[in-house]
């Protein structure tokens, strides 16, 4: 017979091994996904990958040079567009939103951030890509920018908030106006900060694929200038990963290796810098 | 105290002027310092620009379905024909879908991620729990499409091979386990979200269960409970809206996930009993069709997909962060 206190016991720890395990899996899942890349994408990756177009369907071979390029300028494109909206947006809340009005946009920026992005995709179809009548490096970059602004606003927002208040009544007592606070004082010592938040919110949008099928679309090869189709890492490993060619999903996992090194990497940088979590992030 | 008179007599020299004066003055100060209402202006513009574009999402999904919303009004929702050559679409099997791997994937998530979530608030050192926090985040990070891929070439065979087989010899009996099954299913498509949405649950659970105030745990303790007893009579119930909120959070990104699912579901517009059975979802129909959509309607039909999903994200979205504000009042902000 069990007492009741030596039950209670026995139920505490059964149940504590349990979440430990519910800990261990879903930590060990990250692992089993790191392990899959590095393994079968370390081994499919090879220079060509890097410096080579993608080859005709019936070859064997070739790269994903384009991809690696257009990525970058659809990045570029999104960053130039998301992250001064976004930096300015914190600003605002940070600085000058009053309650009703502070309130209501960091609502509405909550709720950007959660729009999915298949949605944005249709979106930037129906409001460039439509209008326009082509598919392009700019559309991609657009609907990549709009992913970009919550997460800008919001790490911006908490990085601004942190800097502690002794500063700017320095700066206050030193006669500097408003603005002059902000910029001299407020700013430089969240700089760092918002720079890895930034750098955290590019990690994230790299690996969206979905905003860019309608937008940016796919292309077998270069892409001039910004009003072409062109060719993302994500959308290749897409295509190529649902195609019917053992060669064609070699590079797909090569691909794969390459996108989540990048995004691992930002991580970790970011991690290593802060020493804390961003919370506005997830 | 001994400083206080004289720094008092120091003060009222530079008297500070009372409250209406202070706000003309503010009000002023910002309308004559051109500089100031510059930066003003320009943060208020990068505030209403956030505010414009959730404005044209709206507008853009409302006059993309126009035409779809007139031909099928809410029939479209009930009916489960999807046939682009006849020009006759129903989103039924479409939402089944949706609806069926969500539900599978919080039925997974939920346990685990609370599991962990308590886990790491409550059981690990603040220092492996920071560090295994970060590593449950790593999780979040990894682009859908990576997922895909995983669930493609590396679930679907483990599941054809060592999962299914036994799991129908046991329970093949019950619909929901009954028919071939092909590899890509909804089944699948359930697991693979489950993953991707186990970090919002985790890392917001843990913040609301560490934002639990010490008192009722010190409380609980006094009385003689275990740490187990604290946390599922005191702890959890105390923290329960914040949980919910999370819950919300992770259902949003579910059923808007598109990537990962389109790659493992086999995309099939179908209402079948077992779970084994390829599906389809909103997402997954919008991915794939959209740019091969010819004609106005079909289009258009994709586009009103676009808005229903939207909409039912909104809406959880805006509950989970009105749970989440109020499960943070008074403490720490989640």
């Amino acid at each position: 017979m069990i007492s009741h206190s030596q039950r209670k016991k026995i139920v505490n720890r059964v149940m504590f091994a349990l979440t430990g395990l519910c800990a261990a899996l879903t930590v060990g899942t990250l692992f089993f996904i790191l392990g899959f890349l590095v393994v079968k994408g370390g081994a499919s990756l090879n220079w060509d990958f890097f410096t080579k177009l993608p080859a005709p369907v019936d070859e064997i071979g070739g790269g994903m040079a384009n991809a690696i390029v257009g990525s970058a300028k659809v990045l570029l494109l999104a960053s130039a567009l998301g992250v001064p909206v976004g930096f300015l947006g914190g600003l605002y809340l940070s600085e000058y939103g009053g309650k009703v009005p502070g309130f209501v946009i960091r609502y509405v920026t909550d709720l950007l951030n959660g729009v999915p992005s298949i949605v944005i995709g249709i979106v930037v179809y129906e409001w460039i890509v439509h209008r326009q009548g082509h598919f392009s490096t700019f559309a991609g970059g657009v609907a990549l920018g709009i992913m970009m602004i919550p997460i800008a606003v919001r790490s911006t927002e908490e990085f601004l908030h942190s800097v502690p208040s002794s500063l700017r009544e320095g700066a206050i007592a030193l006669g500097a106006a408003k603005w002059q606070v902000i910029a001299t004082v407020v700013i430089p010592a969240a700089m760092r900060g918002i720079v890895t938040g930034v750098m955290l919110d590019l990690a994230r949008v790299a690996g969206e694929t979905a905003p860019l099928l309608f937008t940016a679309l796919n292309n077998q090869f270069w892409s001039p200038g910004w009003n072409n189709p062109t060719a993302t890492l994500p959308a290749m490993i897409f295509s190529y990963a649902i195609s019917p060619y053992e060669d064609w999903h070699r590079q797909a996992w090569a691909a794969g290796f390459v996108l989540l090194s990048f995004i691992v990497c930002i991580n970790l940088i970011v991690r290593f810098s802060l020493r804390y979590r961003i919370e506005s992030v997830v | 105290m001994y400083m206080a008179p004289h720094a008092d007599h120091a003060l009222s020299g530079t008297q500070a002027p009372g409250v209406l004066p202070k706000i003309i003055i503010r009000f002023a100060g910002r309308f004559m310092r051109p500089a100031d209402a510059l930066a003003y202006l320009l943060t208020l513009a990068a505030a209403s620009a956030i505010f414009a574009i959730v404005v044209i999402i709206v507008y853009q999904l409302v006059a993309g379905s126009v035409l779809s919303r007139h031909t099928f009004s809410w029939n479209f929702l009930v009916t489960s024909v999807w046939d682009p050559i006849a020009g006759r679409f129903g989103a039924l099997p479409f939402i089944y879908g949706t609806v069926m791997t969500a539900m599978l994937s919080l039925l997974i998530a939920i346990p685990v991620g609370l599991g962990t979530a308590i886990f790491l608030a409550e059981q690990a050192a603040r220092r492996v729990s920071d560090v295994l926090t970060f590593l449950v985040e790593l999780l979040a990070a990894v682009p859908s499409v990576i997922y895909g891929l995983l669930g493609i070439f590396i679930l679907v065979p483990i599941l054809e091979t060592y999962i299914v087989p036994p799991l129908q010899a046991v329970f093949g009996f019950l619909p929901i386990f009954s028919g071939t099954f092909y590899g890509v299913s909804i089944f699948s498509a359930g697991i693979v979200l489950s993953v991707m949405i186990v970090p919002f649950i985790v890392s917001v659970g843990r913040e609301v269960l560490l934002s639990v105030p010490a008192y009722l745990r010190e409380g609980s303790f006094a009385l003689g409970a275990t740490p187990w007893q604290t946390i599922s009579r005191v702890i959890v119930p105390y923290a329960r809206r914040g949980i919910y909120g999370s819950i919300f959070l992770a259902l949003a990104r579910a059923l808007g996930e598109t990537m990962a699912v389109t790659m493992v579901i086999g995309n099939t517009p179908q209402i079948k009993a077992s779970l084994l059975a390829p599906g389809y979802t909103i997402a997954a129909v919008i991915a794939n069709e959209f740019t091969e959509a010819t004609g106005e309607l079909y289009l258009s039909s994709l586009v009103e997909l676009g808005l229903v999903l939207f909409a039912v994200t909104f809406v959880l979205n805006g509950l989970a962060r009105l749970m989440l504000i109020g499960a943070s009042k008074g403490g720490k902000e989640v």
